[in-house]
């Protein structure tokens, strides 16, 4: 089973970077704002919301549950990176957009957590 | 070749993750072990990506592996959100509240730690 963990946590690492360079890429001459990770963890949220409801109400296996929910979502999110990147803000002085980096990532991050978990049909 | 750094360090981080969430379950239905791995792997990556960004010399590879890889795995924002509904969905709200904001404010805080001790030793003597 730690091996289902590890390697859906792999998956997970590896579209992340993949999904937030490909968008950090795009955005980062526009403005400042960490787009691509902050994309990754209201998408990832979203999906475990989805997959710990299924897991919950029994549709879902124990094996799907750690291989989807604890290794890939669980990695494909990341906090430590939203870290980084706030007080990286907060040191080019730019407070304002960290401010709204912080509040909208755990806003939306538990928003679309709900909406996954209450409203698509299981 | 950085993708599969980023693999092999992501896949060992999402173990230790697990591990120390065995390690901390907790009786009382507060999330410790999220919160904890989180605010560690929010003072390490502070400390590490400010070390490397004040020593050019240091192989990116590093960074895809330990950074982005292993401690970007290491911590999560989704079991974060899902924990936070699920203590809703207990009437914990205070407990959610007191999660919420633990998370927020001492992960910052870790971070902005973390890349202050990483200044305080290129002071003593570094070569950049």
């Amino acid at each position: 089973m730690i091996w289902l963990i590890g390697l859906g946590g792999s998956l997970g690492a590896a579209l992340r970077f993949l999904f937030g360079s490909f968008i950090s890429n795009r955005t980062k001459r526009m403005y400042p704002f960490p787009m691509g990770t902050w994309l990754i963890n209201i998408s990832g949220s979203f999906l475990l919301g989805i997959i710990a409801n299924l897991h919950h109400s029994n549709q879902l296996s124990d094996w799907a549950w750690y291989f989807i929910g604890v290794g890939f979502c669980g990695a494909y999110t990341t906090f430590s990176t939203f870290g980084y990147e706030t007080i990286t803000l907060i040191y080019s002085n730019k407070i304002k957009i960290a401010i709204l980096y912080v509040v909208s990532s755990f806003g939306l991050g538990v928003i679309s957590a709900a909406i996954g978990f209450f409203f698509i049909p299981s | 070749m950085s993708l599969l750094f980023v693999i092999i360090g992501g896949f060992l981080g999402t173990i230790c993750r697990y591990s120390v969430g065995e390690w901390l379950y907790t009786e009382n239905g507060f999330p410790l072990a999220t919160l904890s791995v989180n605010l560690i792997g929010c003072f390490i990556l502070g400390w590490f990506l400010t070390f490397v960004n004040h020593r050019k010399t240091i192989n990116p590879a590093y960074t895809f592996i330990f950074g982005t890889g292993f401690i970007g795995s290491f911590t999560t924002f989704s079991t974060f959100s899902v924990e936070t509904i699920q203590l809703f969905l207990k009437g914990l709200y205070v407990t959610a509240l007191v999660y919420v904001l633990s998370t927020m404010i001492l992960g910052l805080l870790l971070t902005f730690l973390g890349s202050k001790v990483a200044l305080l030793n290129r002071k003593r003597g570094d070569t950049v």
